[in-house]
């Protein structure tokens, strides 16, 4: 079985920075990680990997950097690494990136079929979750999003059975290969590599392809030029003007602030007091 | 979306927009549905596309998607009464369950045929599912996690506003020479709407146009969460969370008394949820569930932006915090400087002895 | 199979980078293992980069190391409660390239070398901790990783795995730390605008000022403060003798954020965003404790040898120096197809001996002791010439000549004649 999965570097947005006065990202001292969730996608497809048999390719569209990225993906198993790269690409909004990587994707399973593509559920810097179904869209794929569990796969039939987190519960889907899973967070834990594997990684050549090798001839399908969405504006969350009205009271003995507090909430609010005293105890 | 850090110049400004496009016209609201039931985030984005139309001058249609034997002709009715004027109606048999083929093929030959602006969509696992396949479809630009969206006086267009890097900023986007121009929002994120059970509409009905065998994806089972595990935090009227600041797992009890004495739910920020001392489902906050509750209890909570993205719809804000210079005492309605650990059950002692007052007058 | 390796260099800050980059350029088959997430992502450094040490390994690495700012101001500032008198130096011809130092960030720069060291052709495996030194004998043959199938073997493994060293003094090459030969210190990276720092600082294009500073701030330890200027933050920190810290029961942390506050240095760094604190250990036992670094498969570089020069705040470059010394010996070695016994590796020590770095830890080899013997360099002198400053630049009436004799007496009433004599004899011996 080959399988592709999808994954982007990010900055770690916990320690993402503003500059005060222009609004904008101060990058310097932010590290780059591979985006938490792909690590998901990535774990489920080392196990598929493991159970089958086959290879795991990890795909990136990004910056010469994720080269890093895709490195720490191959030492955890990987078979193969390619990174997407080139300045045409800057700029791009969710649907010029499903358009390049699906591009990459139709020239991978040239090489050798494709049977199953994986992306994390969403990413920690663009958080929309559209690329996956982007993706999925544009290769003609059947889409399963927010998979939690992938239960079964027959590789002889081509089919496979996976739990999808709907609103309200959890579907059990079946479908037919190929096809693109986006892999919902917290449903395994990422392996330990072995020294095998670190020394491996290390070694593997990661594959470079800019847009040419890439197979897009259509400069107006990516980067900039191709993204419906542009951003007109960035800004700080306003400040609100109202401020906390304290609660005071003499002593500030626990109970008296309770009880200031009680008396001010349900005479400003009646409504409030009167559904929480009609609630069944 | 493109890098935020550097708004794109041809963001400015007027721009003309192709005559092709010209022909889109209308806000469309995806009413959404599973089990028989409409997701709230449907009337939600009712109301707010409602304030669109009107500021474009332009109908407010609802589209529902479902099999026949599903009460989709109720959903438009209600769909009406929160506002819509009109509906976009496909019924086929292959639409019993959500399913990504059938849904986007439904959604995208509506949008073909009637050319709606503007299209919104629940930013559920639903909507979110549906919106990324037909824009990629259509070709067009989708703005997802929207919390605010609006006209831009200058071209007519849908600026659409969410967090961005991490949720210390916002950005407003635009999708300039693409139509329908598409969102999705979070459950809560919007109003809820007053429902006006004399307002009507129209129905358009549409075929889908696809037979069972079409669609390779098939649903063998539907496992519904059982209701009583998971908590219903976006929809609860009154919420006690509790934060860092309680310091130990323990601590978190006097959130649960609390909660209990008041029938509340329990809702945590991050570093709790991450330290495990309560389940995923109850964080509140920009990566966690969006709430407008009618009180909100913020004990040990800092109010930080993420956090506060999450519940600042609340009608009434209570922060307990020991530090006066807290962030989240700029925006709470009331605040008590002081330890949570002593308070919560000086609170929780308060309210017991109100309400069996109170039960015991009436 | 367990992979074998011509050397393993164990850590890749300045010290481990320099040896793996001249062994791999010089042909070995090369593996290096740090344990950190990335080379750099745990190391912490003030951080400056002394131009000279690194241009001998890599003579074009101004081209595209991630470099701060150059240094065209240095500060020394003398501190007492409220005040500082110190000495600005600033000079035209520290703005003529090539650039003589430079402030760095070191997670940045070490991320850099490492990249450098990979394209010279060793091999690099991160987030991998080497547990234990594999031995023969006496013969040190590989190491012991912390990862499934982690036994690998060379002919010699480069220990440059930082102060606290725990593989040599574990395989018994480096006796423990002695609390009075380290400093402990603790830095914060304070972020601010590029413009904020520029006019606080007075500063244009790439260039960046120190200020080097002792005195109250270390409430009587021995020990010194600094603040250096990067191009989008500011590095801010202090560091005192570890024994000290001990003994006054006191916390860096503490100590920090005391001198943070202090009114001189406190507006400097208003508004920043703090990010990244971090505490580290300084090998500052000077000559004196520069343990046996060559033995039997192995040689130790870096700060875990202890060479530091702790007067002039100076370590990753005798950290580089001696990664590269160590490398070229076993270049020598290998070339003459000599085996890597500690006699043949004695020749290390000798490389050391000649070079700036043992000669430098040689001339001030006394000072630690000095001003461990001698606190008061710490506390009276500083608040003394602060308040001679205040007394003289006043302005309110009395004649300088009286000033002048007030201050004077005031430095004879903390410590007698004799007393001024002999600190004054004792700094200069410790300096000569
Ligand atoms: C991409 C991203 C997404 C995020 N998403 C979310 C999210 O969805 N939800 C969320 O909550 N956070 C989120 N965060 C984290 C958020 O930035 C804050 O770190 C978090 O909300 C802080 O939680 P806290 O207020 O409990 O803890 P702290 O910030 O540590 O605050 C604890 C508070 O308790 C007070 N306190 C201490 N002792 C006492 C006492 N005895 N009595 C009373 N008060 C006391 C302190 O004064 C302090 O204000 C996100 C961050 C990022 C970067
Ligand atoms: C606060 C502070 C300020 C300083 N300021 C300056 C300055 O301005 N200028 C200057 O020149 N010097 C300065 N120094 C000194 C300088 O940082 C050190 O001398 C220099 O970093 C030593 O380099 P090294 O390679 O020997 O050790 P380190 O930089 O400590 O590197 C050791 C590496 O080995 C790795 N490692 C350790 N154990 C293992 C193991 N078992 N397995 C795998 N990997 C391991 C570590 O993760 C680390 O990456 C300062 C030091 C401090 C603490
Ligand atoms: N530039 C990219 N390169 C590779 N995969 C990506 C890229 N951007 C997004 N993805 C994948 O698509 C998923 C959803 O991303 P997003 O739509 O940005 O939330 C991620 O979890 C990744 O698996």
């Amino acid at each position: 079985m080959h399988i592709v999965v999808c994954i982007k570097q990010v900055p770690d947005s916990a320690q993402i920075r503003v500059h005060p006065v222009t609004n904008t990202i101060m990058r310097q001292g932010v590290p780059a990680i591979v985006n938490p969730y792909d690590l998901f996608a990535l774990e489920e497809a080392l196990r598929l990997k493991d159970r089958h048999g086959g290879r795991v390719t990890v795909l990136t569209m990004g910056p010469p950097q994720a080269e890093d990225a895709l490195r720490k993906c191959l030492t955890f198993g990987a078979d193969e690494a390619i990174l997407v790269t080139d300045r045409a690409f800057a700029g791009a909004d969710t649907l010029a990136t499903s358009y390049a990587l699906a591009a990459a994707i139709r020239n991978i399973d040239r090489d050798a079929a494709v049977d199953l593509v994986f992306t994390g559920k969403q990413t920690i810097d663009g958080d929309t979750a559209q690329v996956g179904p982007g993706i999925a869209k544009r290769l003609d794929l059947q889409l399963l999003t927010y998979v939690s569990r992938v239960e079964q796969v027959d590789i002889a039939q081509r089919r496979l059975r996976v739990q999808r987190r709907a609103e309200g519960g959890v579907q059990v889907l079946e479908t037919r290969l190929p096809c693109l899973i986006t892999m919902l967070e917290g449903t395994n834990e990422m392996r330990f590599a072995s020294m095998d594997n670190m020394f491996r990684a290390a070694r593997c050549a990661v594959r470079i392809w800019d847009r040419e090798a890439a197979g897009i001839s259509d400069v107006s399908k990516i980067g900039l030029k191709g993204s419906p969405t542009v951003v007109s504006k960035v800004f700080a969350p306003q400040a609100r003007a109202r401020r906390a009205e304290l609660i005071e009271a003499e002593g500030d003995a626990p109970r008296d602030l309770a009880l200031t507090l009680i008396n001010k909430l349900f005479t400003r609010n009646p409504k409030l007091r009167d559904a929480i005293v009609a609630q069944p105890s | 979306m493109s890098e935020p850090g550097t708004p794109a110049r041809k963001g400015k400004g007027k721009y003309e927009l192709d005559e092709r496009l010209q022909s889109y016209k209308g806000v469309w609201v995806f009413v959404e549905h599973e089990r028989g039931a409409v997701h709230p985030v449907s009337w939600e984005l009712i109301g707010e596309g409602r304030k669109l139309a009107d500021q474009l001058g332009v109908p407010l249609s609802g589209v529902v998607l479902g099999a026949p034997g599903l009460p989709t002709r109720r959903f438009c009715e209600e769909a009406f009464f929160h506002g819509a004027d009109h509906c976009y109606l496909i019924e086929d048999a292959v639409l019993a369950n959500y399913r990504n083929e059938p849904f986007t093929r439904g959604l995208t030959s509506l949008v073909e045929t009637f050319k709606p602006e503007i299209l919104l969509l629940g930013a559920t696992t639903q909507g979110r599912d549906l919106a990324g396949s037909v824009a990629t479809t259509l070709k067009t630009g989708l703005t997802a996690d929207c919390t605010g969206l609006a006209i831009d006086p200058e071209n007519r267009g849908l600026a659409a506003s969410r967090p961005t890097f991490g949720g210390s900023l916002l950005c407003t986007i635009l999708t300039l020479n693409y139509r329908p121009q598409m969102a999705t929002v979070r459950p809560r994120v919007m109003a809820m709407p007053d429902r006006d059970a004399s307002r009507r509409g129209t129905i358009t009905e549409h075929p889908l146009g696809m037979i069972e065998t079409d669609i390779v994806t098939k649903v063998l089972e539907y496992i519904p969460d059982n209701r009583q595990d998971t908590p219903q935090l976006p929809f609860a009227d009154i919420i006690v969370a509790g934060g860092r600041g309680l310091k130990k797992p323990e601590n978190f009890q006097l959130v649960w008394d609390l909660a209990m004495v008041l029938g509340a739910e329990v809702g945590a920020s991050r570093p709790v949820v991450q330290a495990g001392w309560v389940e995923a489902d109850r964080q509140v906050g920009q990566s966690g569930k969006t709430v407008r509750p009618k009180l909100y209890i913020a004990a040990g909570i800092s109010g930080a932006v993420q956090h506060r993205v999450g519940m600042e719809g609340a009608d009434v804000i209570v922060a307990i915090n020991n530090d006066a210079g807290a962030p989240i005492f700029d925006f709470a309605t009331y605040g008590i400087v002081g330890n949570a650990m002593t308070l919560l059950p000086a609170l929780t002692e308060a309210f017991r002895q109100h309400i069996a007052m109170a039960r015991v007058a009436s | 199979m367990a992979e074998k390796f011509d050397a393993i260099v164990v850590g890749a800050g300045p010290s481990g980078n320099a040896a793996a980059y001249t062994l791999a350029r010089g042909g070995l088959k090369v593996l290096q293992i740090e344990r950190g997430e990335y080379p750099g992502s745990k190391n912490v450094q003030g951080a400056i980069l002394y131009a000279d040490a690194l241009e001998r390994i890599i003579p074009d690495f101004r081209e595209d190391a991630p470099l701060e700012r150059h240094v065209i101001e240095q500060r020394m500032w003398m501190l007492d409660d409220s005040s500082y008198i110190g000495t600005h130096y600033r000079s035209a011809d520290f703005d003529q390239p090539p650039y003589n130092r430079y402030t760095i960030i070191r997670a940045e720069f070490d991320k850099w070398f490492a990249r450098k060291v990979r394209q010279a052709g060793a091999l690099l495996i991160t987030e991998t901790t080497v547990r234990d030194l594999l031995l023969d004998g006496e013969r040190v043959i590989g190491v012991q990783t912390d990862r499934e199938g982690g036994a690998i073997y060379a002919d010699v493994v480069v220990l440059a795995d930082g102060v606290n060293s725990l593989l040599a003094r574990k395989a018994g090459f480096r006796p423990e730390l002695n609390p009075a030969d380290v400093a402990l210190a603790v830095k914060e990276i304070h972020f601010l605008p590029t413009e904020t720092i520029e006019a606080r600082f007075n500063l244009s294009g790439d260039a960046g000022v120190v200020i080097e500073m002792f005195g109250k701030i270390t409430q009587g330890m021995m020990g010194t403060g600094f603040l250096y200027t990067n191009k989008e933050s500011l590095t801010i920190g202090v560091g005192c003798m570890l024994s000290d810290f001990k003994s006054q029961k006191m916390t860096p942390s503490q100590l920090l954020e005391n001198m943070k506050s202090h009114p001189s240095i406190a507006p400097l760094i208003a508004g920043g965003e703090m990010k990244e604190y971090a505490a580290h250990l300084i090998p500052e036992g000077g000559y004196n404790a520069v343990p046996k670094i060559a033995g039997e498969g192995w040689v130790i570089v870096g700060d875990s040898g202890m060479f530091v020069n702790a007067v002039h705040r100076e370590g990753s470059n005798l950290a580089m120096t001696s990664g590269r010394l160590a490398a070229e010996t076993l270049l020598e070695l290998a070339q003459a197809r000599l085996p890597y016994t500690a006699r043949n590796l004695a020749r290390y020590r000798r490389k050391l001996d000649e070079s700036f770095v043992m000669k430098d830890l040689k001339k001030y080899r006394r000072l630690p002791s000095v001003f461990h013997r001698n606190p008061q360099f710490f506390t009276a002198y500083p608040e003394l010439l602060s308040q001679a400053a205040q007394t003289l630049l006043r302005v309110d009436g009395e004649d300088k000549k009286s000033k002048e004799r007030a201050i004077r007496r005031s430095f004879v009433a903390r410590r007698s004649r004799f007393g001024l004599l002999g600190d004054a004899f004792k700094m200069w011996r410790a300096f000569e």
